[in-house]
């Protein structure tokens, strides 16, 4: 659905990375993990299309003038990478965007019981936490977060007051492990011979790396995409994925805005 | 009283559309709007006048590689490469969806050969729930067909006469701006028999990435379409409507109801929105639902009036 949304607040939570919390309609407080949000940077033509943002949390907000109605919200987590993003960063509370939220389908909470391997790279959290907030009421969780600095390590306190087992790993060794993230992930699964279930968003390549892993110990992975898309809702065509069984013969592309973004490894056709 | 009054100030929107008749003139672009039903939760489809389809080939098309689609000042350039599921997945899949809404849905397709094309006027031409047909000589992202018959006035000319022979229904020919003369194309397909004219089709573009020293887009070049092509597509809408008889449906740009109207004063019968349905997917609705309220502040009774009114 389409809503005018309020901002609750909009800070920075690592350098270059942001987080906006905003008011939402009521439809919005059901949305699922993983899903995601289109918003508008603002009423003028530059930029012109909306940017996708993962849902990173939804809740309710109490206002704190006495008698106003508490309201859902939702936040994203977003990394200034461009004109759109660098707009979104100088919004302030108060300040209106326009939303269409919940789109997409989001995660699968899996087999109850089972251990949950959260893996993510950079600003690929942001759909995350509100998947680990509903899995650990049933599972335990570890979260596997990579970037290259630390400062691409985020919200790691968020996952921990949640109960959630953190490892980290930065390419530079600034914080937790110096390498890939992905080291971590097949130490755990080592241990654990095979029983768990492995979510995954992050840059392409770290998720090629997990869908293989996974692929090979046979472990269900659901993994979140990415993609360039106009309108979020399957009309353009722009951010689709290849299927397993694509071929230019015979093609076989899922629309990430309207499949996903969340997919099954094993549907999607991925580099050996 | 009141009612009556009330009833009698509002202003005559339906238009004719080559026999066609739309209840106002605000229609989709193909390739914005999927095949109707993507869109059903935005946009109330009896509000707008018709939409069109993605463009549909004989067989599946897979289409471009990603990057397909990347924004620029105004406007936005895709690569798409005319993926669609094929005319007998529309047939089983898409036209049951068509068969429940009153609108006029038109078909939009393409062929690699002017046998391809006639196939496919003969193929759509047996659906009943098809009101009219769209035929695109102007895509500009794959490498037969498309555009290559919308850049030559004969080439154009031949799948124009082919596609007439095999159908009835209205035949609509999507011009493309990408051509030295606007005008020559359009008299080529009026001549070979089509019963009106969709302009303009994207604008041939390209960006690039500096850092990376690469194109942005996959296919390197994409079509142009947004706000930023408005005052081009007017021009040509303008100049194609002095040059020949058939109704014109205007399309470039058009964000709002003022940018439909003034395709309207160019010469335009019909107006189709394009970019705007993938910025706000409501936005076709919106738009007709503003026009009849210009018109009812201006005294406009019928917005038949405003076609080619342009004073120059």
């Amino acid at each position: 659905m389409q809503f005018t949304s309020l901002i609750i607040s909009n800070v920075e939570v690592s350098p270059g990375y942001w987080r906006m919390r905003m008011t939402a309609p009521p439809e919005c407080a059901s949305a699922q993990p993983g899903q995601f949000m289109m918003v508008r940077v603002n009423g003028a033509i530059d930029p012109l299309l909306r940017r996708p943002f993962g849902i990173f949390d939804v809740g309710t907000h109490v206002p704190a003038q006495s008698g106003a109605n508490s309201q859902p919200y939702l936040e994203m987590l977003y990394r200034v990478v461009g004109k759109g993003t660098a707009m979104l960063a100088t919004l302030h509370e108060t300040d209106l965007l326009d939303v269409l939220a919940p789109l997409g389908k989001g995660f699968d909470l899996g087999e109850v019981e089972e251990e949950k391997l959260i893996v993510g790279g950079g600003v690929g959290l942001a759909p995350l936490y509100l998947l680990a907030k509903e899995l650990v009421a049933t599972s335990k969780v570890r979260l596997f977060a990579g970037g290259r600095t630390r400062d691409d390590i985020l919200c790691i306190t968020e996952f921990e007051r949640l109960g959630v087992e953190c490892y980290t790993a930065t390419e530079d060794g600034s914080l937790g492990e110096r390498g890939l993230v992905t080291e971590a992930l097949v130490r755990r699964l080592d241990e654990l011979q095979g029983k768990a279930t492995i979510y995954a968003c992050g840059p392409h390549g770290m998720l090629n790396a997990v869908a293989g892993i996974a692929a090979k110990r046979d472990i269900p992975c659901q993994v979140s995409l990415e993609g360039y898309m106009a309108c979020g809702v399957g009309a353009c065509l722009g951010c689709v994925a290849p299927g397993h069984t694509h071929s230019p013969e015979t093609p076989d592309f899922r629309c990430v805005c309207t499949d996903g973004p969340v997919f099954e490894s094993g549907e999607l056709k991925w580099r050996d | 009283m009141t009612t009556t009054m009330k009833s009698a100030m509002k202003p005559d929107m339906t238009v004719n559309l080559a026999g066609i008749p739309l209840r106002n003139p605000v229609m989709t672009a193909s390739g914005t709007f999927g095949y109707g039903q993507e869109f059903a939760q935005y946009v109330d489809l009896e509000t707008i006048g018709a939409f069109v389809t993605k463009g549909l080939s004989l067989n599946p098309r897979a289409g471009n590689p990603t990057p397909r689609i990347v924004e620029t000042p105004g406007g936005m350039l895709n690569a798409i490469g005319l993926q669609n599921v094929g005319i007998e997945a529309f047939i089983a899949k898409k036209v049951p969806f068509l068969r429940t809404v009153k609108t006029p849905a038109i078909a939009n397709f393409f062929g690699n050969t002017v046998d391809e094309y006639a196939e496919m006027t003969r193929r759509l031409d047996e659906i009943p729930e098809v009101a009219g047909l769209e035929i695109n000589i102007s895509c500009p992202n794959v490498k037969h067909g498309g555009i290559v018959f919308g850049t030559d006035p004969d080439s154009a000319a031949s799948v124009v006469s082919a596609c007439r022979a095999a159908t009835k229904k209205p035949l609509i020919v999507k011009l493309s701006p990408n051509v030295t003369d606007v005008v020559v194309m359009a008299k080529a397909c009026e001549a070979a028999g089509a019963d009106a004219l969709s302009l303009i089709n994207t604008l041939t573009g390209m960006a690039i990435d500096l850092n990376k020293r690469r194109p942005v887009l996959a296919n390197i070049t994409g079509g142009f379409s947004g706000p930023a092509i408005k005052p081009i597509a007017l021009r040509m809408v303008w100049q194609v409507a002095k040059a020949v008889k058939l109704p014109i449906i205007g399309i470039g740009g058009i964000m709002n109801a003022t940018d439909a109207l003034e395709f309207m004063l160019a010469g335009a019968t019909a107006v189709q929105v394009g970019t705007a349905s993938f910025i706000n997917p409501g936005a076709a609705q919106t738009i007709a639902e503003d026009m009849e309220a210009w018109l009812i502040a201006n005294g406009v009774a019928d917005i038949k009036s405003l076609i080619g009114a342009l004073e120059t």
